[in-house]
């Protein structure tokens, strides 16, 4: 293919560059400068090579076994809102009205949670569970259950899981809604002339047609509660503890607390490269799955 | 395999009580015989895919009853009245192979799998998509993934009827031939009644034995290709089918006469009689029309343009302020734009409000 060789087309990027740079790769690289020298105060810097990436990656320093305690926390917390959340959103979604003002209303209710901010999601729970106010805690307390996220590790996650799924489910099932109105009537026609249960349209039509928004809302949801910081750290501040500490909250004590800006941003890098990978093979396996329902040519 | 009666049946979409004008389908009573290639034909609009949705239980009926064999499915649901469908696009589960897709239909209903296996390997053979059944079906062609809808429709031995509904839209032109053929031969090998809805009247017309052409929500004719062409029933049939379209002026007509703009044509039968205040019509097929020279017994009239259409040419000419369509014969010419009009008085037919009288 001939292409047109012109290069003023790079002035036009030329904005782009600057602010691209500006915003995110200077930044990333201060933190690669501090990532690989030492300080003692002062602005005083002492190179230290991979030093700092060597104690991360080795679990058997302080450093090292607290990053990997988070990151497998992190894991876990993430697999176990997945397991919640996208079953839970496929069941509302199938569930939501298909057309008339209860579309309207469903979608008004459903969006509040995503709408609320962070922090505040975070306080309401913190609130919300408490056993001497709130109204979650009381009542769970005064039925006989021993409910205390502040000193119980169990009740630490179940609330900040229940939290999560509170917050997060709508966003799933929002976009399931989505996949679920592209059908064509056609395809449910069809399937009721083929005698397909209930459970067979679902296997063999609403989840294929979905299964691309639900990759877009794992990928979502996978990346959000793995980078999760404030509604944890708002409601059990990481404790009880170090029981809710996630790697994002490890950062910011490594970094924040102990001031070990070189710990900080070699952590920092290797969490980032994480997030970078798994977006990348997401990425590769949507696009793969999209290329296989292009049509061959040639074929019959 | 069914006869299907629709007696006295009529929808529309906004309740049972709106004002019948407003009728997606207005009231009809016909027959569809066992083992018929039926054409609906009409313009977007008319009501045709609603009357296929409603033999289909897709559309439950505001009004009359569907009888399959003599026995009322009204109230059946769609699962329950072993039917085949064909949609616009084709519709074909994601996950599975073609294989799977043609299983699907006996699978739900329980058929043993032995069983099973024969008749996709048999509607495979039938439709030429052997080669294929172990492919994810949605790697195929659009035809292919059509042929597959109708191979689940056909995969049911039990199955009463096939409807179409625009099954060859998406499909590329030379496969489309393709396809038709496809459909006569299974419509002969099967012996199935088939109910095909389309607004492409050489589609209705080649694949049908009768077809039924709707106009605004109504049956308007139901006959062979050859009855609409020669006989439209109504206005709408005569422009609809044929191309150009029957011409269709004004006239008034007395007894063996019409005229028009002051001219007289000839009619082969007498039309006294006709119901006073209607709006008198008379319809003529430009291939029964021929421009010749100008010349005693032919009608005077003034050529605008002539269109070769390769095959035939046609010429559009006036007579007074009524446009005609004539047949111009191989190998005429002219000089000027006068011209002399030779009717078939045979063909010449009149129409009281659209619809045909019948002479005497």
């Amino acid at each position: 293919m001939d292409k047109t060789v012109n290069h003023k087309a790079w002035f036009l990027v030329l904005p782009v560059f600057l602010i691209v740079a500006f915003s995110a790769v200077l930044p990333l690289m201060t933190v690669v400068n501090y990532s690989i020298q030492d300080t003692f105060g002062n602005n005083q810097f002492f190179w230290n090579g991979v030093g700092w990436f060597k104690e991360l990656l080795d679990p058997t320093t302080d450093l090292g076994e607290r990053f990997f305690a988070s990151l497998w926390r992190n894991l876990f917390f993430s697999a176990i809102i997945l397991a919640i959340e996208v079953p839970l959103g496929i069941v509302v979604a199938l569930s939501m009205p298909r057309e008339g003002w209860r579309v309207a209303a469903c979608l008004v209710i459903m969006a509040l949670p995503l709408l609320i901010p962070w922090n505040v999601v975070g306080t309401i729970w913190q609130i919300f569970g408490r056993p001497d106010i709130g109204l979650m805690g009381y009542t769970l307390n005064s039925i006989g259950l021993d409910y205390n996220y502040v000193s119980n590790e169990f009740d630490a996650w179940a609330t900040i899981i229940v939290m999560d799924v509170w917050h997060w489910t709508s966003l799933v099932a929002l976009l399931c809604y989505a996949g679920l109105k592209s059908i064509p009537d056609a395809y449910y026609q069809a399937a009721q002339i083929d005698g397909a249960s209930r459970w067979a349209v679902f296997t063999a039509i609403q989840l294929p047609k979905m299964n691309r928004v639900l990759l877009i809302a794992v990928l979502l949801r996978f990346m959000d509660s793995f980078m999760i910081y404030t509604e944890p750290f708002v409601v059990t501040g990481g404790g009880p503890g170090n029981s809710t500490t996630f790697i994002s909250i490890e950062l910011v004590k490594i970094a924040l607390g102990q001031f070990d800006l070189g710990k900080a941003a070699a952590l920092s890098l290797v969490y980032n490269l994480i997030i970078l990978i798994v977006c990348w093979v997401f990425y590769t396996v949507m696009t793969n799955a999209g290329a296989e329902r292009a049509p061959e040519k040639g074929v019959a | 395999m069914a006869r299907i009666d629709l007696v006295d049946l009529a929808h529309s979409y906004r309740g049972n009580f709106a004002a019948p004008e407003s009728f997606a389908l207005k009231p009809v009573t016909m027959t569809w015989r066992q083992g018929g290639a039926y054409a609906l034909l009409g313009p977007s609009g008319c009501g045709k895919t609603t009357l296929l949705n409603l033999i289909s239980g897709i559309v439950t009926p505001s009004r009359g009853k569907i009888l399959f064999d003599g026995v009322d499915i009204t109230p059946l649901s769609t699962q329950k009245r072993n039917l085949a469908q064909v949609f616009e696009f084709p519709v074909i589960y994601d996950t599975m192979t073609v294989g799977q897709n043609l299983a699907f239909p006996l699978k739900n209903r329980g058929v043993p799998k032995a069983e099973i296996d024969a008749r996709v390997a048999e509607i495979a053979r039938l439709l030429d998509l052997a080669p294929w059944l172990n492919r994810k079906a949605t790697r195929l062609t659009a035809d292919a993934k059509q042929k597959i809808s109708l191979g689940r429709g056909l995969v049911r031995s039990d199955v009463a009827a096939v409807l179409f509904d625009e099954p060859l839209t998406v499909i590329d032109p030379e496969l489309k031939w393709q396809l038709r053929s496809k459909l006569k031969a299974l419509h002969r090998d099967l012996d199935l009644t088939m109910i095909y809805v389309t607004h492409d009247q050489t589609e209705a017309l080649t694949f049908a034995d009768t077809v039924v052409v709707m106009h605004d929500g109504r049956v308007v004719q139901s006959g062979t290709p050859a009855e609409l062409f020669e006989k439209p029933a109504h206005t709408f049939v005569g422009y609809f089918i044929g191309s150009p379209g029957m011409n269709i002026v004004p006239a008034e007509v007395r007894g063996r006469e019409a005229r028009i703009d002051g001219h007289t044509i000839r009619l082969d039968r007498n039309y006294d009689g006709l119901p006073p205040g209607a709006r008198i019509e008379i319809g003529v097929r430009p291939e029964f029309v021929d421009v010749e020279a100008p010349g005693s017994g032919l009608l005077s009239a003034t050529i605008e343009r002539i269109d070769d259409l390769g095959r035939v040419r046609f010429a559009r000419v006036r007579i007074g302020d009524a446009k005609f369509a004539a047949r111009v014969p191989p190998g005429f010419s002219l000089d000027g734009n006068e011209a002399g009009l030779r009717f078939d008085s045979s063909r010449v037919h009149v129409y009281a409000d659209s619809l045909l009288v019948e002479g005497k």
